[in-house]
C-alpha cells in the first residue's frame, strides 16, 4: 500500500492530547487526519499513568499546567457524559505526618487556592476517617474535586468521536521526515507513504522533540523518567476509597501513591527513575520490590498475593537546559512557522487537561484559518454497554435481543461475546488482542487471559477472517502465533468449535 | 426469569464434578444438575491428550479425553442433566445459584451445592517477573489449549519457567510438534512436578532442567526475543553476576495452580490460606452448610484419579445431607505440623473414617509420617522418599479418634 493523501491538518500522535485536538478540530470545516506510529490510539504514556483527574493544586500559579488542569477538571463531567466514559469524583487525600509536611501541604493549598481549585482544605485525623476510614495520617490536604477515570477508555472515546466526525486515522505510520514544499505545504513521509498538509500539529508525546526538530524547532529535549506500577486484584478495593498520596518531599517530589481505579482495581505507583532511553518500558526488579515494600506503608491492602500485573510509563519530563528544572507545558505556535503547533512537555496533567488543550489548539487553527463551524458535528459517542454493570432485568433483555450476551468470554470481568464482537467492530478498525482488551476489559482480570485469550483469538479469527498467524497482540510485529500445528483440511478458516 | 429447584447443583463438569454427580445419582439423589461453562464436559482433561491418567483408578494408562469419557458416558447412561456453555455468575449462602447462557439467566434453588470449579494457573503478573510485555508469553495450560484444541502453534524457540507437571508435559508436546525447547528453569531447589514427568517429558528428549534458577527479565518489545535467567539463593533471591541471556520467541510459565474460588467467596465460604481452597470437614462440607467442595477447587491434586475418588467421597456425604439435612458436627481440628504444607480436611467429626490428604513442605528421604492426637499416635507411616509434588493420603479410622483434641500430622 502506498499512501498519498492531502489534508488541511495532520496531527502527529494519537495519544490523549492528539485525540482531543482531533475531536476539537472536527468541530470545524477542515480536513484532518491523525498519524499514529502504533496500531491503536493510546499506546504511549496516555495509557501508562495513574488515571487520576487532577484538581490543579500541584502546578505553579499562572502556568499552562495549572490552567488546563483546573479547566479540564471542571469540564470533565460534561465530557464524560458526551463520550460515555466512566469517571468518579472521589476526592483525594495528600497525607502528612510531620511539621515539614504540614508546611508543604499548606503551600500546596494556597497554590491551589490561587489556581482556582475549589474547596481545598487541610483536615485532621477525624475528617480523614470520614473521607476514607482506611487511611492513617495526622493531617491531609483534601481536594474534593479530584477524581479517577479510565485513561485509555477516554482516549479511545475522543478518537472514536473524532473519527465519526470525519477525522481519518492512519496507524503504524510513524513519521520519518517532514519537508516543506514550495507552496508552503508540508509533505510528511511515513514508511507507508506520503501525506500533504498545510498544518501540522505535533502531539507526538515522547517523540515531540524529534518531530519539532523536523518542523524546524530544534533544541528541545526531555529527561525521560520511568514510572513503574503494580496493579492489584479487585479484592483490594475494599480497603481504599480515594486516591491517597504522600506529601511531597523537600524537593517537591511525590513518592508512589495508592489509587483506586475506575474499574475497581487498586494501582500502586509510580516509582520515579531517570532512564536513558525513552523507549525502555521494562519493569525492573528493584522498582517492583520498592512498590511492594513502600506501598505497604501507604496502603494496607498491598499484598503480594493480590498482584495481577505490573507496567511502566515514561513521563516526558520537560527540563530546562542547565538548571534541569521542570518546565511548564509548551504550546509553540510561532509567526515564523505559522502553520505548525508543537505540543511539548505533555506530562501530567495532560490527561486531565486534554480537553482544554485540544480546544486551545483548535482555536489557534480556527482563528488563523477563519474556519466555519461544522454544524453536523456530533459531540456524543456511545461506549460499549457492559453486561456486567446491568441489573438482572436488563441483562435478560440484552440476552433475549442478542444471545451473544449470554456467552461469558472473560470470566474474571464478565465480558460477553457480544461485547467482544462490538469491540472488534470499533470505528478505528483496531483488531488486536490488546485493542479488544482496552475496549472491553477482557483479559484484564486476575487470570490475565488464562480463560478468555483462546476464545478472543478465535472470535478475532472468525469475525475478521484472519489466519492464526495474522492475529496480533498489539502492532504488526507482535505476532501471537507461528501458525497451525498441523495443516488444516482447507475447508474452512474457522477453528473447530469446542 | 426461570427458577429451578434441585437437590444438588454441581458447578463444573470436569473430573470432580462428573464423579460427584454420578455418585450422588447412585446414592439415590435424582434431581441434580451439572453446570459447565465449556461446550463439552470433561474439564481440563479435554486438552490433556497425553497418557498416564487412570493408573490408580482403572489400572491402565488412559489419555485425558479417554479418562473423562468414561465418566461422561456413565453420567449420560444415568440420565444426569448437564447444562454446558453455561456460566455460573453467583452463588448465595442460601444456595441459590445464578447462571447465564445463550438462553438467558436462571436461578437454581438447591438443597446442596457442589463446588467443582477446578483451578487456574498462576500468571506472570502474579509472580512479578520484571521486563517487557511482548507477545509470546503463555501459561502452560493456555499453550496446551492452543496446541491441542485450537491447532495453533504458539512459538518455535521455547524457554519454560517452572517445573510444574503441565510445563514439563508441554516441553514434550512442543518438541514433538517441531519446536525447540531450550531449557526448563525452576526457582526451587527441587522439581515441583512428578518424577515420572521429569523422566518421560524432559530426560527422554534431552531437555535440560536447571534447578534454583529463575527468569529475572523478559526481553523483546513486540514479541519475546529472549529471557535473562539468574541463579537464585535459598530465599529465591537472584544472585548477582549469574545472569545469562537465552534467546527465544516464547516463554512458557508453569509456576503453580490456584484453586478457583471466586464463586465460593460469593457464597461466603471461608478459604484456607495454605490450600487457597475452602476449609472443609470430613464430609467435604465447607463452612457454609450444604455447600461442598472437592477436587482442584479444594486443593491442587497431582493425579486426576484422586480427584475422582475425593469427589465420590464428597457425594456420599452430600447425599446424606440432602436426605437428612444434617451431617455429623466436625469439631476436631486437623493441623499441619512439622514439614507439612497443608492438610485436608481441616476439621473432622471423629464419627467416621476419613482420608487425610497432605503434602510435605520440603523433600525428605526416609520420612516418618505421624498422625497424632493429643500425644497419642493414631497412625505412623514410613516412606523411603516424600516430595512436595506427591500428595500423600492416609486413611484414618474413626475408632482411633477422641473427641475435642487437635489432630496433628508431621513428616520428618
Amino acid at each position: 500500500m502506498c499512501l498519498r493523501k492531502v489534508y488541511d491538518a495532520i496531527i502527529i500522535g494519537g495519544g490523549v492530547v492528539g485525540s482531543s485536538v482531533a475531536r476539537e478540530l472536527a468541530r470545524y470545516h477542515i480536513k484532518v487526519c491523525v498519524l499514529e506510529k502504533e496500531a491503536d490510539v493510546c499506546c504511549g504514556n496516555s495509557s501508562r499513568n495513574t488515571g487520576v483527574l487532577h484538581a490543579g493544586f500541584l502546578y505553579k500559579t499562572g502556568s499552562l499546567q495549572a490552567k488546563f488542569a483546573v479547566e479540564g477538571n471542571a469540564a470533565f463531567e460534561q465530557i464524560s457524559k458526551e463520550l460515555d466514559v466512566p469517571y468518579k469524583r472521589t476526592g483525594k487525600l495528600t497525607i502528612g505526618f510531620t511539621e515539614g509536611e504540614r508546611e508543604r501541604l499548606l503551600k500546596l493549598k494556597s497554590q491551589g487556592d490561587r489556581n482556582g481549585v475549589p474547596n481545598l482544605s487541610i483536615i485532621g485525623r477525624d475528617e480523614i476517617k470520614q473521607v476514607d476510614p482506611n487511611v492513617e495520617a495526622e493531617f491531609a490536604l483534601y481536594s474534593p474535586t479530584s477524581g479517577i477515570m479510565c485513561p485509555y477508555m477516554y482516549t479511545i472515546a475522543l478518537a472514536e468521536n473524532a473519527k465519526l466526525n470525519g477525522v481519518d486515522y492512519y496507524f503504524e505510520n510513524e513519521v520519518c521526515s517532514v519537508k516543506k514544499e514550495k507552496d508552503g505545504a508540508f509533505s510528511v513521509s511515513t514508511a507507508k507513504g506520503r501525506l500533504y498538509s498545510r498544518w501540522i500539529i505535533n502531539s507526538a508525546g515522547l517523540g515531540a522533540p524529534t518531530v519539532a526538530a523536523m518542523l524546524g524547532s530544534a533544541g528541545y529535549a526531555y529527561k525521560p523518567v520511568k514510572g513503574e506500577y503494580i496493579l492489584l486484584d479487585k479484592r483490594a478495593i475494599e480497603q481504599i476509597r480515594v486516591p491517597v498520596y504522600p506529601a511531597p518531599d523537600e524537593k517537591g517530589v511525590t513518592d508512589l501513591h495508592a489509587t483506586p481505579t475506575i474499574d475497581g482495581n487498586v494501582l500502586m505507583g509510580p516509582t520515579c527513575n531517570d532512564v536513558v532511553q525513552s523507549c525502555d518500558l521494562d519493569t525492573t526488579a528493584d522498582s517492583l520490590d520498592y512498590i511492594v515494600k513502600k506501598g505497604a506503608s501507604i496502603f494496607k491492602g498491598m499484598k503480594t498475593e493480590w498482584i495481577i500485573r505490573s507496567f511502566s510509563g515514561i513521563m516526558p519530563r520537560f527540563v530546562e537546559r542547565g538548571t534541569s528544572g521542570y518546565l511548564d507545558f509548551l504550546i509553540e505556535h510561532h509567526p515564523d512557522n505559522p502553520n505548525v503547533v508543537n505540543l511539548l512537555g505533555m506530562d501530567s496533567p495532560a490527561l486531565t487537561g486534554a480537553y482544554p488543550i485540544g480546544k486551545y489548539v483548535a482555536d489557534i487553527v480556527a482563528a488563523q484559518e477563519k474556519l466555519a463551524k461544522n454544524n453536523s458535528f456530533d459531540p456524543c459517542r456511545k461506549g460499549i454497554k457492559k453486561f456486567s454493570e446491568q441489573d438482572v432485568e436488563t441483562r435478560c433483555e440484552m440476552i433475549e435481543q442478542n444471545p451473544d450476551y449470554g456467552e461469558i468470554v472473560c470470566r474474571c470481568e464478565y465480558v460477553t461475546k457480544a461485547e467482544i464482537v462490538e469491540a472488534l467492530n470499533n470505528p478505528l478498525g483496531v483488531t488486536s488482542v490488546n485493542g479488544i482488551k482496552y475496549r472491553t476489559r477482557a483479559t484484564m482480570g486476575r487470570c490475565q487471559g488464562g480463560y478468555c485469550e483462546t476464545r478472543i483469538a478465535s472470535i478475532i479469527q472468525e469475525s475478521k477472517g484472519l489466519d492464526r498467524k495474522d492475529i496480533r497482540l498489539d502492532n504488526s510485529r507482535s505476532y501471537m502465533f507461528t501458525g497451525e500445528v498441523r495443516e488444516s483440511c482447507g475447508c474452512s478458516t474457522k477453528t473447530p468449535s469446542l | 426469569m426461570r427458577l429451578l429447584n434441585k437437590d444438588a447443583v454441581i458447578i463444573g463438569g470436569g473430573p470432580a464434578g462428573l464423579a460427584a454427580a454420578i455418585q450422588l445419582k447412585k446414592n439415590g439423589i435424582d434431581n441434580i444438575l451439572i453446570i459447565e461453562r465449556e461446550k463439552n464436559l470433561g474439564g481440563i482433561l479435554r486438552q490433556c491428550i497425553h497418557d498416564g491418567f487412570g493408573l490408580t483408578r482403572f489400572g491402565k494408562s488412559l489419555s485425558g479425553p479417554e479418562y473423562a469419557q468414561i465418566f461422561i458416558d456413565e453420567a449420560n447412561d444415568l440420565g444426569i442433566e448437564a447444562l454446558t456453555d453455561t456460566s455460573v455468575i453467583n452463588i448465595t449462602y442460601g444456595k441459590v445459584v445464578t447462571a447465564v447462557n445463550r438462553g438467558g439467566i436462571f436461578h437454581v434453588q438447591s438443597k446442596a451445592v457442589v463446588l467443582a470449579m477446578g483451578c487456574r494457573e498462576r500468571t506472570r503478573g502474579a509472580i512479578n517477573i520484571p521486563g517487557a510485555r511482548p507477545a509470546g508469553i503463555y501459561n502452560a495450560g493456555v499453550a496446551q489449549s492452543y496446541i491441542n484444541l485450537h491447532n495453533t502453534m504458539v512459538g518455535r524457540e521455547i524457554v519454560i519457567l517452572g517445573s510444574g507437571d503441565i510445563g514439563m508435559i508441554m516441553a514434550r508436546r512442543l518438541t514433538l510438534e517441531g519446536a525447540h525447547v531450550k531449557a526448563v528453569f525452576e526457582a526451587q531447589a527441587y522439581p515441583s512436578g512428578l518424577p515420572r514427568n521429569i523422566e518421560q517429558c524432559l530426560n527422554d528428549y534431552g531437555i535440560p532442567l536447571y534447578l534454583s534458577h529463575t527468569v529475572t527479565k523478559i526481553c523483546g518489545r513486540r514479541r519475546v526475543e529472549g529471557v535473562v535467567v539468574s541463579r537464585v539463593d535459598s530465599a529465591f533471591s537472584p544472585i548477582d553476576g549469574t545472569e545469562k541471556f537465552f534467546s527465544c520467541d516464547t516463554l512458557i510459565l508453569s509456576v503453580g495452580l490456584i484453586p478457583e474460588n471466586e464463586l465460593s467467596l460469593m457464597a461466603g465460604v471461608e478459604l484456607d490460606r495454605r490450600t487457597r481452597g475452602a476449609y472443609v470437614n470430613d464430609s467435604f462440607e465447607t463452612g457454609c452448610s450444604g455447600i461442598f467442595a472437592a477436587g482442584n477447587v479444594l486443593h491442587v491434586h497431582d493425579l486426576v484419579d484422586f480427584v475422582s475418588i475425593e469427589a465420590e467421597e464428597l457425594a456420599a456425604s452430600a447425599a446424606e445431607y440432602v436426605s437428612s439435612d444434617c451431617l455429623p458436627k466436625a469439631s476436631i481440628v486437623v493441623v499441619p505440623g512439622r514439614n507439612v504444607g497443608y492438610a485436608v480436611p481441616q476439621r473432622v467429626s471423629g464419627e467416621k473414617n476419613f482420608t487425610l490428604s497432605f503434602r510435605v513442605k520440603q523433600p525428605i528421604e526416609n520420612c516418618k509420617v505421624t498422625v497424632s492426637q493429643g500425644g497419642n499416635v493414631i497412625s505412623e507411616v514410613k516412606m523411603r522418599k516424600a516430595i512436595p509434588a506427591n500428595m500423600i493420603q492416609i486413611k484414618i479410622s474413626a475408632d482411633r479418634l477422641e473427641s475435642g483434641k487437635e489432630i496433628e500430622v508431621t513428616a520428618v
